[in-house]
C-alpha cells in the first residue's frame, strides 16, 4: 500500500504527456475519411515499394519483336483483357509504343508518391524555417520574408510553376523545385503565426529569462507545439503537388519520356483519345485515386488534431 | 469605407510591384543571349551592340528595370520573339477566349457549387449531404486535364450521334465568321481601325452574339463552352460546395437563427433571410481564392479543346523559347490576379463592416 500514490499519480501523468497524440490517433481511427485514406495511402506506398513483384513487364521496354508476343498495339483496335478482350498477356493492353500500359501505370506510382513528398517536405522545411525566423526576429526581417512570401502567393501556383521550370529547362527534377517554391508560403504563414502566438506564452517566456539559447527555444518549444497545422495542411498539399507535377508532365514541362510517369503517360496518349481511351483513362484514374487518398487522410486529421474544430 | 480602400490599395502596389521585379529577374536569368535568341545565331557582335542599345540592354539592370516599369504603365510588353508582333496585340487577341471560359466556368461552379452547399447544410447527414460530400472529394482529387479528355470523349465519341453531342474542340463551328458588334452596330465604320477595347469584347462570342441579336451565334458559342466549362469549374465547384456547406452549418447553429425560429419565423425566412446572408461572406472568398485554380485550369483545357487562349499561347511559347510572350502574359495575369483579389476583399469588407475596422 505503501506505493499506491506514486502509482495513483504516474500513470496519470504520463498520459497527460502523450495525451495529444494519443488522442489524434484515438480519433482518427474513428473518423472514416481518415481510415479509408490510410488504406488507399498504404496499398500505394506498398505498390510503389513493390513494383517489380506486381508489374508483369519492364516498364520501359517495347514488345515488338519479343518472342511469344500476343499484345495488339492500340491503333489496330486496342485489347484489354480487363473488357474482355482474350489477349491475357497485357491486362490493360499496350501502348503507342509498344509497352504494358499496366506496368507502366503501376511503376508511376513511384514517380508520383515521391515527387507529392519530396516536394512537400522540402517546402515544409524551407517554409517553416522562413516563417519561424520572421516570427522570432520580427521588425524588417519579418517584413521582407513576408512580403516575399505575398509575391509568390500572387501568382496562381501552376503559372509560377511553369515560369521556373521555363528557366530551369524542362525535366521532373526540375519541375519539383519549381511545384516546391509555389508551396513555400503556405507553410511560412503557418508557422510565423504559431510563433507569433507563442512567442508571448509564459513558458517560453520563462524558458527566455533562464537564458536559452533563440535556436534552443525554437527547436524544443514552438517548434513541437507549431507543427500540427503544418502536419495537416502538409498531408493535403501532397495531393495538390502531385496533380501539379501531373499537369506539368502533362504539358511537357515535366516528367520525360520514357519514364512512366501518369501525367506523361497521359500526354503521350492524349492524341489517340478517340481510338483508344483506356490509354488516357487508366492514369487518370491512378492520380485521382491517389490525390484522393492524400485528400481524406488531411481531412481526417485536420477534424482529429484540431481541437477548435470538434464542434459535434 | 474609403480609409479601408486606401489601405488596400496600399498593400496591393507593392506586391504589384514584386511581381514586376520577379517577371523581370526571371526573364534575365535565362540562360542564353537574347541577342543570338532574337536575331538568330548568325548575327553578328554590330548587330548585337545595336540590339543591345535598342532594347535599353547595354544599361545597369536597376535602370533596365525602371524601363521594364515604365513600359509596362503604358501598356507596352515588347515584342514576341516567335510570332514578330507586339505581346499587348496577342494578349487582346487572345485574353477573350480565356475570360469567357473563367467566366462560364465560375458560372457553373457557383450556380451548382453554392445551392448544392446549402442543401446539404440544411439536410444536414442526409442521402444529399453524404453524396455531395463524397463527390465534393472526388472532384477536388481530379486532374483537370484529364476530366477535360474524359468529357470530350463522353460527349464527342460515345455520345456522337444523340442530341447530347457537344464539339469537343474549337470555338465556333468551323467557318462561322461573326460579325463584330460594333460594325453591326454602326459604332465604327467599315475599314476603319476600331479601338484595341473593341475589338476585344467583340472576340468574346457571347457576349458579340448578345449585342449583335445573333440567335444561332451564341447557341453555337455556348455549346462550345460548355465541355471546357465544365472541365475547368468542377474543382472550384467542388470547393465551393464544402465552404457554402460548413459556412451555413455554422451559422444554423447561431443564436439569432434559433431566435429568429422561435420568434415564429417561416423557415424559408429563417434559412434565406438570416443565414444565408451571413453564411455567403466567407463563399465570397473562396471565390476569389478560386481565380488561380481557373487560371491554372484553363492553361491546362485550353490546350486539350484546342482553344486559342492565354494558357495554350502561354505553353506553346515556353517550347518554342518565346520569353518576352512568356514575361507579358505572366505579369499580365499575375497582376490581373492580384486586382481581383483586391476587389474580392474590398466587396468583402462591404459586406462585413468588421472586416474594415480589424
Amino acid at each position: 500500500m505503501a506505493d499506491a500514490q506514486p502509482a495513483d499519480l504516474a500513470p496519470e501523468a504520463n498520459y497527460r504527456s502523450a495525451s495529444l497524440w494519443l488522442e489524434a490517433l484515438r480519433n482518427l481511427r474513428h473518423s472514416p475519411s481518415a481510415v479509408l485514406g490510410s488504406i488507399i495511402i498504404g496499398a500505394l506506398i506498398i505498390t510503389a515499394v513493390a513494383a517489380p513483384v506486381f508489374a508483369t513487364h519492364d516498364p520501359i521496354k517495347t514488345m515488338i519483336g519479343v518472342p511469344g508476343e500476343t499484345g495488339r498495339l492500340p491503333s489496330k483496335k486496342p485489347c484489354i483483357p480487363l473488357f474482355g478482350c482474350e489477349d491475357q498477356q497485357h491486362i490493360l493492353g499496350l501502348d503507342l509504343n509498344a509497352r504494358d500500359l499496366y506496368s507502366r501505370v503501376i511503376f508511376g506510382t513511384r514517380t508520383s508518391l515521391s515527387v507529392g513528398i519530396i516536394t512537400i517536405s522540402l517546402s515544409i522545411v524551407a517554409g517553416t524555417a522562413l516563417g519561424i525566423t520572421a516570427g522570432f526576429m520580427g521588425g524588417r526581417v519579418d517584413n521582407v520574408i513576408m512580403r516575399l512570401m505575398d509575391v509568390v502567393l500572387a501568382f496562381p501556383a501552376l503559372l509560377l510553376a511553369i515560369s521556373i521550370v521555363t528557366i530551369l529547362g524542362p525535366g521532373l527534377t526540375n519541375a519539383l523545385l519549381g511545384i516546391t517554391i509555389t508551396f513555400i508560403p503556405q507553410y511560412a504563414r503557418l508557422s510565423r503565426a504559431s510563433v507569433l502566438s507563442l512567442k508571448e506564452q509564459e513558458f517560453v517566456v520563462a524558458e527566455r529569462a533562464l537564458g536559452a539559447s533563440p535556436l534552443r527555444i525554437v527547436l524544443a518549444h514552438i517548434l513541437p507545439n507549431a507543427i500540427t497545422p503544418i502536419i495537416v495542411q502538409g498531408t493535403l498539399g501532397v495531393g495538390t503537388a502531385i496533380l501539379d507535377a501531373a499537369a506539368l508532365s502533362f504539358l511537357g514541362l515535366g516528367a520525360q519520356p520514357p519514364t512512366p510517369e501518369w501525367g506523361q503517360i497521359l500526354s503521350e496518349s492524349r492524341n489517340y483519345l478517340f481510338t483508344s481511351p483506356h490509354l488516357v483513362f487508366f492514369p487518370g484514374i491512378a492520380i485521382m485515386i491517389t490525390v484522393l487518398g492524400f485528400n481524406l487522410l488531411g481531412d481526417g486529421m485536420r477534424d482529429a488534431l484540431d481541437p477548435r474544430l470538434n464542434r459535434s | 469605407m474609403l480609409t479601408f480602400v486606401l489601405r488596400r490599395l496600399t498593400y496591393s502596389l507593392p506586391v504589384l510591384f514584386g511581381i514586376l521585379v520577379v517577371t523581370f529577374t526571371l526573364a534575365r536569368a535565362i540562360p542564353g543571349d537574347p541577342c543570338l535568341a532574337v536575331l538568330g545565331e548568325r548575327a553578328t557582335k554590330d548587330i548585337c551592340e545595336s540590339f543591345f542599345r535598342r532594347n535599353g540592354l547595354d544599361q545597369p539592370a536597376p535602370i533596365q528595370l525602371l524601363i521594364y516599369m515604365r513600359n509596362f504603365a503604358q501598356g507596352d510588353l515588347g515584342d514576341s520573339m516567335r510570332f514578330h508582333r507586339p505581346v499587348m496585340e496577342l494578349l487582346v487577341d487572345r485574353l477573350p477566349t480565356t475570360v469567357e471560359l473563367g467566366f462560364f466556368a465560375l458560372m457553373f461552379a457557383i450556380s451548382v457549387g453554392v445551392p448544392l452547399g446549402v442543401l446539404s447544410a440544411y439536410r444536414h447527414k442526409s442521402a444529399i449531404d453524404v453524396g455531395t460530400m463524397i463527390g465534393a472529394n472526388i472532384g477536388v482529387s481530379m486532374p483537370v486535364f484529364w476530366l477535360g479528355l474524359m468529357l470530350a470523349y463522353l460527349f464527342a465519341v460515345l455520345l456522337k450521334d444523340t442530341p447530347l453531342a457537344l464539339p469537343p474542340s474549337g470555338r465556333l463551328t468551323p467557318g462561322a465568321n461573326p460579325e463584330p458588334f460594333y460594325l453591326a452596330l454602326g459604332w465604327v465604320a467599315e475599314g476603319e481601325e476600331p479601338l484595341e477595347i473593341l475589338r476585344f469584347f467583340s472576340r468574346i462570342n457571347t457576349l458579340n452574339a448578345v449585342l449583335t441579336l445573333n440567335r444561332e451565334l451564341l447557341i453555337d458559342a455556348l455549346r462550345h463552352l460548355i465541355l471546357p466549362a465544365v472541365a475547368v469549374g468542377t474543382i472550384p465547384l467542388a470547393i465551393i460546395a464544402r465552404m457554402s456547406r460548413s459556412s451555413v452549418l455554422e451559422v444554423l447553429n447561431q443564436d439569432y437563427v434559433r431566435t429568429a425560429r422561435a420568434k415564429g419565423l417561416r423557415e424559408r425566412s429563417v434559412v434565406g433571410k438570416h443565414a444565408l446572408k451571413n453564411a455567403m461572406l466567407p463563399v465570397i472568398t473562396v471565390i476569389g481564392l478560386n481565380f488561380g485554380l481557373i487560371i491554372s485550369g484553363a492553361v491546362l483545357t485550353e490546350t486539350i479543346f484546342s482553344l486559342t487562349g492565354v494558357g495554350r499561347t502561354l505553353v506553346d511559347s515556353i517550347t518554342s523559347r518565346d520569353y518576352t510572350l512568356v514575361q507579358g502574359f505572366t505579369v499580365v495575369i499575375a497582376a490581373g490576379f492580384v486586382l481581383i483579389n483586391m476587389v474580392v476583399d474590398m466587396l468583402y469588407g462591404y459586406l462585413d463592416p468588421r472586416i474594415r475596422f480589424n
